[in-house]
């Protein structure tokens, strides 16, 4: 005991309340400054979505890339190439003059990862394995920054895009109010805006109806539907002139007949092969092919320079914007596919925090009143503890700038009735010496000590089970023990020193009064 | 106010074979329960969609399930009210046709106009490899818990108290599984959070009247267990049913007036607490005895730790007066 000394527990407990008091304002009035709760998507409405990334797409679209590059040098070097074909992550095609042989070989070594395997003049192209998981991881993370990018442009509040695991992305976008605006959003993540301007098949361009895909193939060719009338069938080169990788920008405008249009500008490297292939071509038309639907064939009138193209055809003006975000934020390299969507609607999430709040509330009022009438004075130090220990909870969730979610209101309610565990566990040790005839000090201070290693070792489980819970928990789970963790830590606190600082500050007047019924709720036995 | 006189030691464990009879009778029920109705498992789990719709005025359910099931994707779907009768829970076990651009729910909207003014509150999809994950890494949080309490306790106590320990976690789990089976609630994910928190809170009770016993022999010149398990058991009576009534008080709150998104969650407690607070009285201390506990093995081993405890510190202070 401390007698004239300083008291401090009551000083620790007071810079507590202080602290839980304080750091809990910002939460209860909604200020505009200061840490703050944030509200979970069930609690608040919004969209939750787990995607998977098929990251062997992106190795396809990486090969079609190389395959550009190959067809882009050999045209330009006047190599003659034959049966330039694409299998999934295979490049084949047949060198006719043995001579380019070295030219190409040098050309090739360049490109990063490549794996050459020759018989005669027949190459095959592949990526090594390396260069596979590179490329994959590549894909997810870019498609995490494309659709961040493209999130960002929608104008929300508080969106969050993640990498999750080796192939997941997680999004959440909080303030989406209308099943609208959900699906728009939607739209716009789904969207691979992957561009790819591609020559026609002048030669087949008749047999575009009547041609099936598997017969296209063999003749190195691919038929993709027009956008306005999907019956329309265009048979184009498979290997593109380029794609949505140059691209520098996209905008909206407008045509002369007042249409929407998205007008994109490459870069110089795009540019180059723009005008190089266009000065070759002219007469020939040219497919501008958006996620494998074309959306026009001009012909090629003229050497076009300069790098600019124009998508025209069948958008209105709020697709042609949405369009316009997805170039400019970059294709998707490898389509996303939804594994998990979690929408909660604004009014449910309401619903769930009044529902909440209000046995939060009726759970507390109990339970505070029941630790009064059973332990007197007693109770009322506990009930203090158990209410700091509630602002405490609230301030530190605040300060981490934790989620609160509809489980982890749970998780707060149910703290609340173990937090009054230790204060009943002290309370009972304290009424036991008191009857076997102990002074009122010597109770309150034994009390302590003997209720000691029982609250630590019962707390320090439940702790254990919240680590674990928190390590292999989701979502929501996560949330619950976070909370539960913060509230058993913020107990130990409340509880143990706390009510002992204000019984030691209260010592003199509970030895004066000698009313043990008062102060403990109980009468001293024989 | 006081509810249990001060002194009076209860016979507990005297009538230890009926109180082990009759647990043991509610777990082979519960598997019974188990094996025969099984776990209803919620799309967290089994993958598949839920789609909740609120109406403005009573539901029309029938009109409703004639819509949707036009739809030969949703033939199975389960049509039910949830909470009020104006709101309705639609779930069917299809995830996979779900793309990022259109979902299930965006069908089930077009399906149900004409049915009346309705708002569509909630849609979740959990797609069959999420699930799967899902059931995975909850099985795995249950077991590394159990793991590493199992340690925790045995480290704290001795061996067998971790084990009695885990048995009567064993025990809790095992029942209130039992009744989630019996009234066939939805297995989601915080179902499993309930079951966890019960581990934390039963054991927390258990622990409880260990460290008494612990204390107890300490304590008494006792030779018999019984005895000083008695005198725990009594001794933290009153603090154990305190804090359960108080803990059940604010869980019931939950489960009366929570609404019906949270009613799993709050009913796995509730049954936890009343299963968990019996088995930390009539379960776990009996336990020892049957694990072989024996009282001098554990006290003479005390006073050999004690004693060296003494030694340690006797050639501590030898080594720092040697360094004055």
């Amino acid at each position: 005991m401390n007698k004239g000394g300083l008291n401090y527990r009551l000083v620790i407990f007071f810079i507590a309340i202080i602290f839980g008091v304080g750091f809990t304002m910002p939460t209860l009035l909604q200020t505009k400054g200061g840490a703050k709760i944030a509200l979970g998507l069930d609690l608040q409405g919004g969209l939750h979505m787990l995607l998977g990334v098929k990251t062997d797409e992106a190795i396809k679209s990486k090969m079609k890339s190389i395959a550009s590059s190959v067809k882009f040098y050999t045209d330009n070097n006047d190599i003659i190439i034959n049966d330039l074909r694409v299998h999934n992550d295979l490049i084949t095609f047949k060198l006719l003059d043995g001579d380019e042989e070295k030219n190409l070989d040098a050309m090739l070594k360049k490109i990063q990862g490549l794996q050459i395997k020759k018989e005669q003049l027949s190459y095959t192209l592949s990526l090594s394995a390396a260069e596979q998981v590179a490329t994959k991881k590549f894909a997810v993370s870019q498609a995490v920054e494309t659709i961040r990018n493209r999130i960002d442009q929608f104008g929300l509040s508080e969106p969050n895009v993640a990498k999750q695991g080796e192939d997941k992305i997680l999004v959440e976008l909080p303030g989406i109010k209308t099943i609208a605006e959900e699906q728009r959003a939607r739209e716009l993540i789904a969207k691979a805006a992957h561009l790819q301007l591609m020559a026609v098949d002048e030669k087949r361009a008749d047999q575009a109806g009547s041609m099936s895909e598997d017969e296209a193939r063999a003749y190195g060719d691919v038929i993709f539907p027009d956008a306005t009338n999907p019956k329309q069938k265009y048979i184009v080169k498979s290997v593109p002139i380029l794609d949505g990788s140059m691209l520098t920008d996209a905008k909206v405008g407008f045509s002369q007949m007042n249409q929407p249009v998205i007008n994109f500008t490459l870069n110089s490297e795009g540019a180059k092969i723009f005008g190089d292939f266009t000065a070759k071509n002219v007469g020939n038309h040219l497919a501008i092919v958006l996620d494998n639907v074309v959306y026009s064939a001009p012909v090629i009138r003229e050497r076009i320079g300069g790098g600019s193209g124009q998508i025209s055809g069948g958008f209105s003006v709020k697709e042609a914007h949405d369009v316009a975000i997805a170039l400019r934020s970059g294709a998707l390299l490898a389509p996303v596919t939804l594994l998990e969507k979690r929408s909660v609607g604004p009014s449910l999430g309401a619903d769930s925090i009044k529902a909440s709040l209000i046995s939060l509330i009726t759970g507390f009022s109990l339970v505070v009143l029941f630790m009064i009438v059973y332990y007197g004075m007693a109770g009322i130090i506990a009930d203090i503890a158990l209410i700091i220990n509630l602002f405490l909870v609230v301030a530190i969730m605040a300060l981490f700038g934790a989620t609160l979610t509809l489980p982890g209101m749970a998780g707060i309610v149910l703290t609340v009735g173990m937090a009054v565990d230790a204060n009943v566990i002290i309370n009972e040790r304290i009424r036991e010496l008191l009857r076997s005839g102990a002074s009122v000090s010597k109770a309150i201070e034994k009390g302590y000590d003997n209720a000691m290693s029982a609250i630590l070792d019962a707390n320090i489980t439940t702790l254990i089970a919240a680590v674990v819970l928190y390590a292999y928990g989701t979502g929501p789970i996560k949330g619950f023990a976070v909370t539960m963790s913060i509230g058993i830590l913020a107990s130990m606190l409340t509880a143990i020193l706390g009510t002992h600082g204000i019984y030691q500050f209260l010592m003199p007047r509970i030895e004066k009064s000698k009313s043990l019924p008062f102060w403990f709720g109980i009468k001293r036995g024989k | 106010m006081q509810v249990f006189s001060k002194d009076k030691i209860y016979n507990f464990m005297g009538k230890s074979n009926f109180f082990i009879s009759f647990s043991i009778v509610l777990i082979l029920s519960s598997y019974f329960f188990l094996y025969t109705k099984g776990l209803n498992y919620g799309i967290d789990f089994a993958g598949g969609t839920i789609v909740q719709v609120k109406y403005d005025k009573t539901a029309p359910i029938k009109q409703m399930r004639e819509n949707i099931t036009k739809d030969k994707a949703f033939e199975n779907a389960s049509i039910t009210q949830f909470g009020s009768p104006q709101e309705v829970i639609i779930r069917f076990s299809t995830a996979e046709n779900s793309t990022v651009k259109n979902d299930a729910g965006d069908k089930i909207k077009t399906l149900l106009k004409g049915t009346g003014d309705f708002q569509i509150r909630r849609v979740d999809i959990v797609g069959p490899k999420v699930g799967g994950e899902l059931r995975e890494k909850g099985m795995m949080a249950l077991v590394m818990s159990i793991i590493v309490i199992l340690i925790y306790v045995a480290f704290r106590f001795e061996w067998r108290f971790a084990v009695a320990s885990v048995l009567a976690l064993v025990h809790d789990v095992s029942i209130a599984m039992g009744a989630i089976a019996l009234f066939q609630v939805d297995v989601n994910l915080d179902v499993l959070a309930a079951l966890l928190t019960l581990m934390g809170y039963s054991l927390n009770d258990t622990i409880i009247v260990f460290d008494r016993i612990r204390e107890g022999i300490g304590d008494t010149k006792e030779t018999n267990l019984f005895n000083v398990i008695n005198d725990a058991v009594s001794k933290t009576l009153s603090r154990t049913l305190l804090t359960s009534l108080t803990t059940f008080f604010v869980i019931l709150t939950l489960y009366a007036l929570g609404g019906e998104i949270i009613s799993s969650f709050s009913f796995t407690l509730l049954v936890g607490i009343v299963v968990g607070t019996y088995s930390s009285v009539f379960v776990a201390s009996p336990m020892l005895k049957w694990l072989g506990f024996d009282l001098q093995s554990y006290k003479a081993k005390e006073a050999l730790k004690a004693k060296r405890k003494i030694e340690k510190e006797k050639a501590r202070a030898m080594y720092e007066k040697g360094m004055l």
